[in-house]
C-alpha cells in the first residue's frame, strides 16, 4: 500500500477526528510511540473485522507469528459456517523470504485450500514480511481467480502501516471497493403472516456479535418487518456483504472503526446511516427509532413504537430485583470509542454510577454524548494504564473496573471486582435481554463472597485487613 | 530412529506452531523486574501479549518499538533508540529484552550495534538497566527455540560481560537449573522441591514460578515482572556446584554456561516418568553426596504402584500427540515408560533429537494433518486419547476422542499452566488421569450380543 493511501484512509473525513470545524488544529490519529505502545496492529484490524464473515476462508500470508498465536481467538459467533474459525497461513519459511517463493506457496496454498474446504470466496491477508519483500498479492489474487473462478480478494493489511484502527479502514474500504456491489439480493421470502408488511432492508456496520448477542436484538428486526442484508461482520455471509449496497439505511454500531464503509455507502448508493448501540435500554430503543424514523414508514414506525413499550414493560419488570441490588453502585469504565458512552447508558439503566470513562478513542460527539449523560464534570480517561485505572477507582470509592480482558488480570491484582466489556468476553450484553446478563455478571462480581475474604491478611499476621 | 516427514504442502491450516519472539516474551517473563520490547509492527507485540494473558490468566510485561512504514524502509535504528529510552526512564525495569522479529530480521536490523550505541548515547540511563539484545525471527524455529534463544542471550550479556573471577567453591550450595519452555511454573516447584531436598540452592533461570505462578503479590501489578530469577542469582551461576539443563533445546545456552563458567552441565530431554526422574534424583544424589530422602523414596514406590494399578488400561493403549519437540520428548519418556504406543505425532518444527528419537513416525506439520492422519487409521490403530494445547482439543470434540491438555496455549482450561507433570508424583497423577480418561471414553467396550434363543 503507498504512504498516499493510507494517508487517505487515515484522513477519513467523517471522522471527527479530522474535522476541521470551528477552526481547531486538525487531530488525526495519533502517532505511536516506541516503548509505550499498546494494541494491535493493522493486519490485526483487517482481520477481526472480516473474519465473522464465516464462509470465507482468511488465509493469512506470512511468516508464523500473524496467524500462529491468534487464530480463532475471538468470540464472534456463527449461526452456521465454521470456516472463519480454522486458521490459515501461508507459514513463510526462511528459505521462501530469501529465494523469492512465498507468492508461489500463496498460489498453490489457496489452490489447496479452495480444493479442500470449497470456501464461498478466499480473503488474502498481506503481511509485514511479503509487503517488505514485495510480494505480489494482488496479481496472485488475480491469477487464482481466474484459475478457480472464486473471488480471491486481497486485504493489504502489512502490520508497519499502522494500527489496529488502520486496519479496520482498510477491511472496510477493501469490501466497498471490492464485494459490495457484486450481487442483488434475493427479495425477501413472503410469510403467510405478514403479507401486507413491506420488508425493509437495512445494513448493521461493525456489528460483531460477540458471544452471540446480536441474536437476542434480530428476532425483533424480524419482528418489524427489518431486514438484515448483511451485519459487517457478525454471523455474515460472503454474498450478505455484497448485497449490502442495497439496504435502505445502515446502522454504525458501537465503532468508529468502520465508519468510512458508512460513508461510503452514502455518497455511492445514497444510504443514510446513523450512529448507535445496543447496550442497554434505552440505547436498543434509540437504535429502532431510528431504523423507523430513516426508513420513513409509518406504520413501521407504529409497530416500532408498539414493540419498544412492550419490550421496555417487560425488561424494566425483570431487571428490578437487580436494580435494586446495583443502585448507587459506582463503576470506572474504560472501553473505547462509542462504547465510552453507550455501555455509561446501559450502567444507568440499572441504577449504577459512573465515575469516569475512557475515551482514548472517542471523538468531539462521543464526548458530548458522555457529557450529556454524566454531567460536565463526567471524568474521562485518555491513558489507560492499568495503574492509573485502579487510582481513580480508588480515590472514587469504585465498585468495580469495567474494561477489556486484556486489563482483567491487572485490575484482579489490585483486588477489584471486574467486568470483561470487550471482544473477548463470554457473555452477550446486547439487546434488550442482554441488559439482564449484564446486570447479573455485575452483580456476580460486585457481591461475591470472595472479595473481603481476599481482603483479609491471615490470622498468624492478625492486624486483620490488610492495609491497601 | 524416527520416520521424520517433511512439510509437504504450500499452506499450512490450523498451526500447531507458534514463533518465536513468544519464546523469547515467556524466558524474559522469569526474569525478576524485566520487560521484553519486540523489535517490529505492534501488533507482533499484541498478539503475544494475548497469547500469554489468556493461557496463564496473569498479566504480561511486553512493549513495541511500533515500526511504521518509514522506520520499515528507512531502518527503526532510531525507534529502538527512543524505545530503550521511554523504556529506562521509568525507572521500572532491571533488564530490557530486545528482540527482533520476523519483519525486523527480514529488514535486516543490527541490534547488537544499536544496544552499544544506545549505551554510549545514554550512559546515565544504562547504569541500573541491562538491556539484553535476542534474536528471534519468526520465520523459523519456535517458541521453544525463541525461547533457548533468549536464555542464551540472558547467558551471554548478564554473565560474560560480568566476568567476576571465577571461585573455586567445592561445597557450594548453589545448582544452576536451565529449564526448557515445556516446563510449567508448576514443574519448576516441583523440581526447586527435590533439589533443596538434598541441601542444595537452586539458582533457576529463567524461573516462572516465582513470576507467572498466579500470586497475589501485595500491593499491585507492575508493567514490569513481578518475580523470577534475580540479577544476583544470575551473578552466582558461576559458583555452583553443577547445572542441570532439561530439554534439548537447552543445549546450547547450558553449552555456553559450561564454557563461560567451568560448571560441569548434565543434560536431560525432560523429566517426566520414572526412569527419567530416577535420572534425575540420582544426579542430585550425587551432586550432593546425600542419600535419597525417605519421602522421595516413598514418591517413587507410590508411583510404582500407580503403574501397575494403570498399566491395565495403559499398556498398549494409544496416544496421538502434536506440540513442539522437547514437549513431545518430555512426554515419550513417561508415554515409553508404561507401553503407551504413539501412533500420531505431529510437531511444529524438526529437529535432530526427534529423528534421533525412539518414535516411529513423527510429522511436521499442523493440526490439519493431525487429523486427517488420525481420520486414515484404520479404527483399531485409532488413538484412544489425545494429547496436546486447546486447538488439540477441539480436534478432540470432533473426532469424539478424550483429551489431556498440555502445552501452550490452553485457553479453555483454568489453571493448566499451574499443574504439575514432573517427578514422580506428577507422574502418578498424569498416569490416573490418563487411566481415567481412557477408561471411561468408553471406546474399548464390546456391543452386547443376546443370543436368539433366549426367551424374551
Amino acid at each position: 500500500m503507498k504512504p498516499a493511501d493510507i494517508t487517505a484512509l487515515l484522513d477519513e473525513p467523517a471522522c471527527e477526528h479530522n474535522s476541521q470545524a470551528s477552526g481547531e488544529e486538525k487531530v488525526g490519529c495519533a502517532r505511536l510511540k516506541p516503548g509505550a505502545t499498546a494494541g494491535g496492529c493493522s493486519f490485526d484490524g483487517a482481520m477481526i473485522t472480516l473474519f465473522p464473515i464465516g464462509d470465507v476462508a482468511h488465509v493469512v500470508h506470512g511468516s508464523i507469528a500473524c496467524t500462529g498465536s491468534s487464530w480463532d481467538g475471538r468470540g464472534s459467533f456463527s449461526s452456521g459456517p465454521s470456516l472463519y474459525r480454522i486458521g490459515m497461513t501461508t507459514d513463510l519459511t526462511e528459505q521462501d523470504i530469501i529465494m523469492g517463493r512465498g507468492g508461489k506457496r500463496l498460489l498453490y496454498g489457496i489452490k489447496q485450500i479452495v480444493n479442500r474446504y470449497s470456501p464461498k470466496a478466499v480473503f488474502v491477508y498481506q503481511t509485514c514480511i511479503p509487503a517488505l519483500i514485495g510480494d505480489d498479492v494482488e496479481a496472485i489474487c488475480q491469477a487464482a481467480e481466474d484459475h478457480l473462478k472464486l473471488p480471491v480478494i486481497p486485504v493489504d493489511s502489512a502490520g508497519f502501516y499502522g494500527t489496529k484502527n488502520l486496519g479496520n479502514r482498510i477491511a472496510g474500504d477493501t469490501m466497498i471497493r471490492r464485494v459490495i456491489g457484486g450481487l442483488e439480493p434475493d427479495p425477501p421470502p413472503r410469510f403467510s403472516n405478514s403479507l401486507t408488511e413491506k420488508v425493509h432492508d437495512v445494513n448493521l456496520i461493525g456489528e460483531f456479535n460477540i458471544a452471540g448477542e446480536f441474536w437476542q436484538v434480530l428476532p425483533l428486526f424480524d419482528e418489524l418487518g427489518i431486514r438484515v442484508l448483511c451485519t459487517l461482520a457478525g454471523d455474515a455471509r460472503f454474498h450478505e456483504v455484497q448485497t449490502m449496497h442495497r439496504a435502505k439505511v445502515s446502522m454504525l454500531v458501537c465503532s468508529k472503526a468502520l465508519i468510512n464503509v458508512a460513508r461510503l455507502l452514502e455518497e455511492q448508493y445514497k444510504i443514510p446511516w446513523f450512529e448507535g448501540s445496543f447496550y442497554g435500554i434505552r440505547a436498543t430503543s434509540q437504535a429502532l427509532r431510528d431504523f423507523a424514523r430513516l426508513i420513513g414508514e409509518p406504520a413501521l414506525i407504529d409497530r416500532t413504537e408498539a414493540l419498544i413499550d412492550r419490550e421496555e414493560a417487560a425488561i424494566r419488570k425483570k431487571i428490578a430485583p437487580y436494580k435494586a441490588r446495583l443502585m448507587g453502585c459506582k463503576a470506572v469504565l474504560y472501553t473505547g470509542g462509542v462504547k465510552s458512552w453507550s455501555v455509561v447508558s446501559a450502567l444507568q439503566d440499572l441504577g449504577m454510577e459512573v465515575v469516569a470513562t475512557g475515551t482514548r478513542k472517542s471523538t468531539k460527539q462521543d464526548k458530548a454524548r458522555i457529557q450529556e449523560l454524566m454531567g460536565t464534570e463526567a471524568i474521562m480517561i485518555e491513558e489507560g494504564r492499568p495503574d492509573l485505572l485502579l487510582d481513580l477507582a480508588e480515590e472514587h470509592g469504585a465498585d468495580l473496573l469495567i474494561a477489556g480482558g486484556r486489563n482483567m488480570f491487572t485490575a484482579l491484582k489490585g483486588r477489584l471486582p471486574f467486568l470483561d466489556i470487550n471482544q473477548e468476553r463470554e457473555h452477550a450484553y446486547a439487546g434488550y435481554s442482554g441488559i439482564e446478563t449484564l446486570a447479573q455478571q455485575l452483580i456476580n462480581t460486585i457481591f461475591s463472597p470472595i472479595w473481603p475474604l481476599i481482603h483479609t491478611a491471615s490470622p498468624w499476621n492478625s492486624n486483620g485487613q490488610r492495609s491497601t | 530412529m524416527a520416520k521424520l516427514i517433511k512439510r509437504n504442502k504450500a499452506m499450512s491450516v490450523r498451526p500447531i506452531k507458534s514463533g518465536q519472539p513468544n519464546g523469547v516474551v515467556l524466558a524474559f517473563a522469569g526474569i525478576e523486574k524485566s520487560i521484553p520490547m519486540l523489535h517490529g509492527s505492534q501488533g507482533c507485540s499484541a498478539f503475544s501479549k494475548v497469547f500469554f494473558v489468556r493461557h496463564f490468566r496473569e498479566p504480561i510485561p511486553l512493549q513495541t518499538t511500533a515500526m511504521d512504514q518509514i522506520s520499515t524502509v528507512m531502518g527503526g535504528d532510531e525507534n529502538i533508540i527512543k524505545g530503550l529510552k521511554t523504556l529506562c526512564e521509568a525507572k521500572k525495569a532491571q533488564v530490557i529484552g530486545l528482540v527482533t522479529t520476523g519483519l525486523t530480521e527480514v529488514q535486516g536490523a543490527d541490534i547488537h550495534r544499536v544496544v552499544e550505541q544506545f549505551k554510549a548515547q545514554y550512559p546515565e540511563l544504562n547504569e541500573e538497566v541491562k538491556v539484553v539484545p535476542v534474536n528471534a525471527a519468526d520465520f523459523t524455529g519456535s517458541l521453544e527455540s525463541g525461547y533457548s534463544n533468549a536464555v542464551q542471550a540472558l547467558i551471554h550479556h548478564l554473565l560474560q560481560q560480568n566476568k567476576t573471577k571465577l571461585v573455586e567453591w567445592e561445597n557450594s550450595p548453589f545448582l544452576n537449573i536451565l529449564p526448557g519452555s515445556h516446563l510449567t511454573p508448576g514443574d519448576l516447584d516441583q523440581l526447586k522441591r527435590y533439589v533443596e531436598a538434598f541441601g542444595l540452592e537452586p539458582l533457576v533461570l529463567p524461573d516462572l514460578s516465582r513470576s507467572l505462578d498466579g500470586h497475589l503479590p501485595e500491593g499491585r501489578g507492575s508493567s514490569v515482572s513481578v518475580g523470577g530469577t534475580t540479577l544476583g542469582e544470575i551473578l552466582s551461576m558461576p559458583l555452583a556446584r553443577a547445572t542441570i539443563s532439561i530439554g534439548n533445546a537447552m543445549i546450547e545456552p547450558a553449552k555456553s554456561l559450561e564454557q563461560s563458567t567451568g560448571v560441569i552441565n548434565h543434560h536431560r530431554c525432560g523429566v517426566m516418568g520414572l526412569s527419567a526422574t530416577d535420572w534425575l534424583i540420582n544426579q542430585l544424589s550425587q551432586i550432593s553426596g546425600q542419600e535419597v530422602p525417605a519421602w522421595i523414596e516413598r514418591d517413587r514406590s507410590r508411583l510404582q504402584d500407580a503403574m501397575m494399578d494403570t498399566h491395565f488400561t495403559l499398556t498398549n493403549s494409544r496416544v496421538a500427540l502434536a506440540g513442539d519437540p522437547d514437549w513431545l520428548l518430555q512426554w515419550h519418556t513417561l508415554l515409553a515408560d508404561m507401553g503407551i504406543d504413539t501412533p500420531v505425532v505431529v510437531t511444529s518444527t524438526g529437529s535432530q533429537s526427534l529423528a534421533d528419537s525412539s518414535f516411529d513416525t513423527v510429522k511436521i506439520g499442523d493440526l490439519e494433518d493431525f487429523e486427517e492422519w488420525i481420520n486414515r487409521l484404520h479404527q483399531d490403530e485409532k488413538p484412544n486419547l489425545l494429547i496436546g494445547n486447546s486447538h488439540v482439543a477441539e480436534v478432540g470434540d470432533r473426532l469424539g476422542l478424550p483429551v489431556v491438555r498440555s502445552g501452550y496455549p490452553l485457553y479453555d482450561w483454568v489453571g493448566g499452566h499451574a499443574r504439575t507433570w514432573i517427578g514422580y508424583e506428577g507422574a502418578r497423577q498424569i498416569l490416573f488421569e490418563l487411566c481415567n480418561a481412557i477408561a471411561h471414553s468408553g471406546t474399548h467396550r464390546l456391543a452386547p450380543y443376546r443370543s436368539r434363543y433366549a426367551a424374551a
